[in-house]
């Protein structure tokens, strides 16, 4: 006797098309992207990659392009993606814990989460007028580094809040009721154990936040961060400008030479982009390694 | 007077092998509205191994983790009745819950090492506890106790993770003994092991019993009947019997108890 019959034969045949159509789909929608962004690089270091040398870095802006540089605007980035890690990562990974950890799972709870789910997507223009509103104005505290960051660590508390609860929550019971059964405090276990064990997953959601906040333009725009800055900010109160912002300025000029030195500017923060992450993930693997 | 010349002394050891260690008195737990243990009485005995068995749902692990104040953690859980220990309810008011779980440790139903090496695993409790002295001395005694250190000495600081199920639980066994608990508590701790490694473990409890009171739920009857020197049956909430474990393997007082054991049910 056959292992199957032709009419079985057929019908596991179907299946098997269906199968590969179906890996066949997902790999094409996955190489569209692909393919888009890299067309998009490859049109960005066309235009962009002549202009790019270390005059252009280490030069203040200028109306003459040839003269043109980022540096104020690098500066500025790598001073406010500072602060803002500063301010978003222990406000938001100690909100994280608290929700999972010490408040009850109540009504209360439950209004914060969906409110933090909800915060999440509120378009970035609206946290610049909060910020606007609240930190430049109310709090005075001026057109400053500061202000931008504290309007930015706004806009991701909720990413980071979130990513960080998901990755509480995937720490096992057990190494709990483990760490209490030695007469740990609350206190004690969280912090020996359950914050090193969600610490991979914390450490995600930091790079997709602090990767969003380094390229958003809107809020900054709305808060007043300066357009032509020729020199340094030296400290949390000085105004300043960002790559995003210098960026736009370059692109909404007429002359073809700032939209080339916008794309000079693109690959910059592209490359800031890729060290920060690169740093990030290499912590986390090492971390992930050292607890297996 | 005995035939024996120690006859004093050994009526003293058996006085104080007789003295309970933890004593249950009417003790009643809640989840919410409904009640997992109803109205039961019994005292631990020092140096002995205490089994609760019973089917499935019979409270029995209920029981087990409010004997260290485990069930805190689980909302809705409440506790009433007495569980006396060194003079004190556990549930009183000025009684503090991780004070209590420092001298009353547990192994639970799934190995659960901290995912950090052999030697964190055991000196963690202690240190956080204030243990002042060499964690070397105590690391290498532990895992001497829990019959673990000829297979882990030469790699204490890699990750415990690495180790068999049946050596992480008995790493687990070893972690608890760091604290020098006086009550150890079992909650099925070979429901996961094979059979080696089961038989491994229910030695070490064999060796354990002199310097150490165990509780142990389980699920296995040949298992209680061969390690426990008490057992307590329960079923539904309810303790059905109490006594030396022989007499509720051979001459059980209760029927439910006899069908029980015989494996007519359950």
């Amino acid at each position: 006797m056959p292992l199957t019959t032709e009419q079985e034969s057929r019908n596991l045949l179907k299946r098997h098309r269906k199968a590969r159509f179906f890996a066949l789909f997902c790999a094409a929608i996955t190489w569209s992207s692909v393919v888009l962004l890299a067309v998009l690089l490859y049109q960005v270091s066309i235009e962009g990659f002549r202009w790019l040398d270390w005059q252009f870095i280490s030069s203040f802006p200028s109306r003459f392009p040839e003269r043109a540089g980022i540096k104020s605007a690098l500066v500025g980035t790598i001073w406010l993606i500072s602060l803002v890690a500063l301010i978003s990562i222990p406000v938001g990974v100690s909100t994280a814990l608290y929700l999972e950890e010490f408040a009850g799972k109540g009504k209360i709870s439950k209004i914060i989460e969906v409110n933090i789910a909800n915060l999440a997507g509120v378009p970035s223009i609206v946290y610049g007028i909060l910020g606007l509103a609240i930190f430049v104005r109310f709090f005075a505290l001026e057109r400053s580094l500061i202000s931008g960051a504290l309007t930015m660590s706004l806009l991701i508390l909720p990413v980071i809040i979130i990513a960080s609860r998901e990755a509480i929550k995937t720490v096992p019971q057990g190494i709990r009721n483990a760490a209490y059964s030695l007469g740990a405090t609350k206190w004690q276990t969280t912090w020996a154990h359950v914050l090193p064990a969600s610490f991979p997953g914390i450490m995600t959601g930091v790079i997709l936040a602090l990767s969003r906040a380094i390229g958003e333009t809107a809020p900054l725009i709305m808060i007043g961060a300066m357009t032509f800055v020729a020199f340094l900010p030296e400290g949390p109160m000085d105004s300043f400008t960002a790559m995003p912002i210098q960026i736009y300025n370059w692109v909404s000029r007429p002359q073809e030479e700032f939209h080339q030195l916008a794309a000079a500017g693109i690959i910059v923060l592209l490359a800031v982009l890729l060290i920060m992450n690169a740093t990030a993930i290499f912590i986390r693997n090492r971390t992930e390694r050292r607890m297996k | 007077m005995s035939q024996f010349p120690d006859s004093t002394l050994a009526e003293q050891n058996l006085q104080m092998s007789k003295k309970s260690v933890l004593e249950l008195r009417n003790v009643n737990i809640f989840y919410s509205d409904n009640q997992a243990v109803n109205d039961v009485s019994f005292n631990i005995r020092r140096n002995k191994i205490t089994a609760i068995i019973g089917p499935s749902g019979c409270g029995k692990s209920t029981l087990l983790r409010s004997l260290n104040r485990m069930n805190d953690f689980v909302d809705g859980a409440r506790v009433e009745g007495e569980l006396i220990f060194a003079d004190e309810n556990l549930y009183g008011s000025g009684v503090d819950a991780v004070e209590v779980r420092r001298r009353i440790g547990m192994v639970f139903q799934k190995p659960n090492p901290f995912p950090k090496s052999i030697y964190n695993n055991i000196s963690w409790g202690p240190l956080i506890n204030g243990y002042k002295d060499s964690t070397d001395e105590l690391v290498e005694r532990s895992l001497k106790q829990a019959a673990l250190w000829e297979e882990v000495k030469d790699r204490l600081h890699e990750s415990a993770l690495n180790l068999s199920g049946g050596q992480q639980q008995r790493l687990c066994i070893a972690r608890a003994l760091a604290m020098e608990p006086e009550v150890l508590l079992m909650d099925e701790p070979c429901s996961a092991l094979d059979p080696i490694s089961t038989a491994r473990i229910e030695d070490l409890l064999f060796e354990l019993k002199s310097s150490y009171t165990i509780v142990i739920v389980t699920h296995n009857m040949q298992q209680a009947a061969r390690i426990s020197d008490y057992t307590a049956f329960m079923e539904m909430g309810d303790l059905i019997e109490f006594n030396v474990t022989k007499k509720i393997f051979t001459r059980p007082a209760m029927k439910r108890t006899e069908e029980y054991v015989t494996g007519r049910f359950g």
